[in-house]
């Protein structure tokens, strides 16, 4: 019990200082790219809700982090001459977002998990055609002076300073994300153990089994839906806020692959594991960087450009995953025990056999 | 000019080809009950490798349909082979495991062809050389081109056929009977694997003429026109049943008129507060409603989920 809690205290520590050790030896850049690691750290454990909770799949999800980012820059920023702080924005955010959800979910989640898949792929879709043609979102160029985040008099873009050291936003919304992202793994956690959190694994291994016990699956369903949505939407207004710009091409469906992969690769409905992917496919870009530079400096011109690269490795580790090793790179015990139940009675029963 | 004659012929030619489509999203869930997210994507790699063969063609002065026909009989192999890869390696494995991992697998399968597409002929769009004359015909106040006859034609004869050899033929039977139940038709002696397979090279195929015939008819082709274009055929595969060979040729024909209509009217309709851009919407929208009042589709049968 002891050595918890010092275990505890040591990650603690290691989570403050991260920032500043980054920025000494990596220099800022890369505390930017920690905050944004933590960003899809926060979509990809609400996304975990949906696919690895409750086994559906959703191909469009980042049209719920658009639509928190959306609203978070229309209603705070110049554009309409509004700003609502936060502590409106937040929630309202969340629940605009889980209402999108629910709407979207309401039709297809009595149908089997195909459909959901490719009408959420669609709704990733027209919700760019929207934010592209509406005159509210300010169409394709986006909406940029979006006031950063406040709380109280704190202004989380500003430069503050402390202990002589100078701590310019990204410090501020480094441990703002790291609280905001303690808080979801506490939900996620809790909810993994409860009584619905229980019934959507019974849903994921096996709907018509989980109805006829008596679940109602399309309400359940609908709740892991909402509630991803509503992570997501979270996410999004927080992004908005940290980016001070949003247009409609940072809501691509390339996106969307990104943070599915970061589940998937992380290992479905492992907290551990989700946030490991995250990290792991946020920070990867930056590696493929010096490829780039690479082949401008010996051929001065880019074959392969990254972006695509980067795509086509995602695309290619969902396939190679699911072949083998679906339960992820760190998945948890009990989803690794399910889906190799019948591997060992297999095994066992050649060794009869033999 | 008749603007509503117009636009149904506009919209019968544009759904045609949703059907052509269509049929290959169709033929695979009615036989592994999966939804092929590749599906769009072969039918773009079918217009890619047209269009380089037909700009090799056309850069040594060769015109007229034969050069398309060309073009066609190189995608047609192109695609099939492409599409036996794609059920060898992603989704035969998977064909036991739970539903989840064949649906990531297949998504997986669709960005990788994009993003090849994207390293083999760019990111920008291409365009078809113009090798047709392309003479019009005039009907009633309305116009129709030569390319959007033929079309019609080489459509109407693939669903024709499509429908002869699912109907009519032993590999046919085979197909039927292993939609219904694979394991007995196992027993019955067919090759399940193998018909799962000729399934696929069925559908690359259909893909392959369909996507020729999108970049001869709309003049470019770029890696990521699959996905627009597999979305409204799924929409109209569902629309008419999905499963069901005659639905996928209804509900393909139905959304082509349907959103061309959409395209002609919506603007002057709402005043110009909605403007055709949003024609993609109305697809979307359509298949939300079918979803809603009618999963079963026009043509299919409603049916309880097999255990």
């Amino acid at each position: 019990m002891k050595s918890k809690v010092w275990l505890g205290l040591l990650s603690l520590a290691l989570i403050i200082a991260l920032p500043f050790g980054t920025d000494l030896i990596l220099g800022r850049s890369w505390v930017r790219l920690l905050d944004f690691a933590l960003l899809y750290a926060m979509l990809a454990l609400g996304l975990n809700i949906v696919v690895g909770y409750a086994g559906l799949l959703d191909l469009g999800y980042v049209a719920f982090y658009a639509v928190g980012a959306y609203l978070y820059a229309m209603l705070a920023s110049p554009h309409l001459g509004m700003h609502w702080p936060l502590w409106a924005l937040l929630p309202m955010g969340a629940l605009v977002a889980a209402s999108f959800g629910a709407l979207l979910g309401a039709p297809t989640l009595g149908l089997r998990g195909d459909y959901l898949a490719i009408v959420t792929m669609g709704f990733g879709e027209i919700i760019r055609i929207f934010l592209r043609n509406l005159n509210v979102t300010n169409g394709p160029a986006g909406i940029d002076l979006i006031d950063p985040i406040q709380i109280g008099g704190f202004s989380f873009g500003a430069n503050h300073s402390l202990l002589g050291w100078d701590l310019p936003g990204i410090y501020s919304y480094y441990f703002l994300f790291i609280i905001l992202t303690a808080l979801i793994i506490l939900i996620s956690h809790r909810l993994s153990d409860s009584r619905i959190g229980r019934a959507w694994s019974a849903i994921r291994e096996d709907e018509i089994a989980a109805k006829s016990s008596g679940l109602n699956t399309r309400h359940l369903k609908l709740m892991a839906f909402a509630m991803g949505a509503a992570f997501g939407g979270v996410s999004g207004v927080l992004f908005a806020g940290f980016q001070g710009f949003i247009s409609p091409e940072s809501f691509t469906m390339g996106e969307s692959i990104m943070i599915l992969c970061m589940v998937v690769l992380g290992g479905m409905g492992h907290i551990s594991g989700v946030i490991m992917g995250a990290i792991l496919l946020a920070i990867l870009p930056e590696a493929f960087r010096p490829l780039s530079q690479f082949q401008q400096a010996t051929f001065g011109h880019v074959w392969l450009d990254p972006a695509n690269l980067r795509m086509l490795m995602f695309a290619i580790a969902l396939i190679v995953v699911m072949i083998i090793r679906p339960e992820g790179l760190w998945p948890s015990p009990v989803h690794r025990r399910e889906l190799h139940a019948n591997d060992s009675e297999a095994g066992s029963s050649q060794k009869a056999a033999l | 000019m008749d603007i509503f004659l117009q636009q149904v012929i506009n919209g019968l030619v544009q759904g045609s080809l949703y059907a052509l489509v269509a049929l290959g999203y169709t033929m695979v869930y009615g036989i592994i009950e999966l939804v092929n997210f590749a599906h769009g994507e072969v039918v773009m790699v079918g217009a890619l490798v047209g269009l380089s063969v037909i700009e090799r063609m056309a850069a040594r002065g060769d015109t007229g349909w034969g050069v398309i026909a060309i073009g066609v009989l190189v995608a047609i192999p192109s695609c099939m082979a492409l599409g036996l890869g794609i059920e060898r390696i992603a989704y035969r494995p998977l064909r036991k495991a739970p539903r989840l991992a064949p649906l990531i697998s297949a998504i997986g399968v669709s960005i990788a062809l994009q993003q090849l597409a994207a390293l083999i002929w760019g990111r920008n769009y291409l365009h078809y050389p113009d090798v047709l004359a392309n003479p019009q015909f005039h009907i009633g106040g309305a116009v129709i081109t030569q390319v959007q006859l033929v079309i019609l034609g080489i459509t109407g004869i693939l669903m024709l056929g499509t429908w002869v050899i699912v109907q009519k033929t032993a590999l046919g039977r085979a197909m039927r009977a292993s939609a219904q139940n694979p394991s007995v038709a196992g027993l019955m002696g067919v090759n399940v694997d193998r018909i799962i397979a000729s399934t696929f090279l069925m559908g690359s195929g259909l893909a392959a003429v369909a996507g020729v015939l999108v970049g001869t008819y709309y003049g470019v082709g770029n890696h990521t026109m699959g996905f627009m274009l597999g979305l409204k055929a799924f929409t109209a595969a569902v629309l008419g049943g999905i499963g069901s060979l005659w639905g996928a040729m209804l509900g393909g024909l139905l959304l082509g008129v349907i959103e061309n209509l959409g395209a002609g009217y919506l603007s002057s309709l709402t005043n110009g507060a909605i403007g055709s851009n949003y024609s993609d919407v109305l697809a979307f929208l359509m298949l939300i409603g079918v979803l809603i009042f009618r999963p079963s589709g026009l043509m299919g049968e409603r049916g309880s989920e097999k255990v």
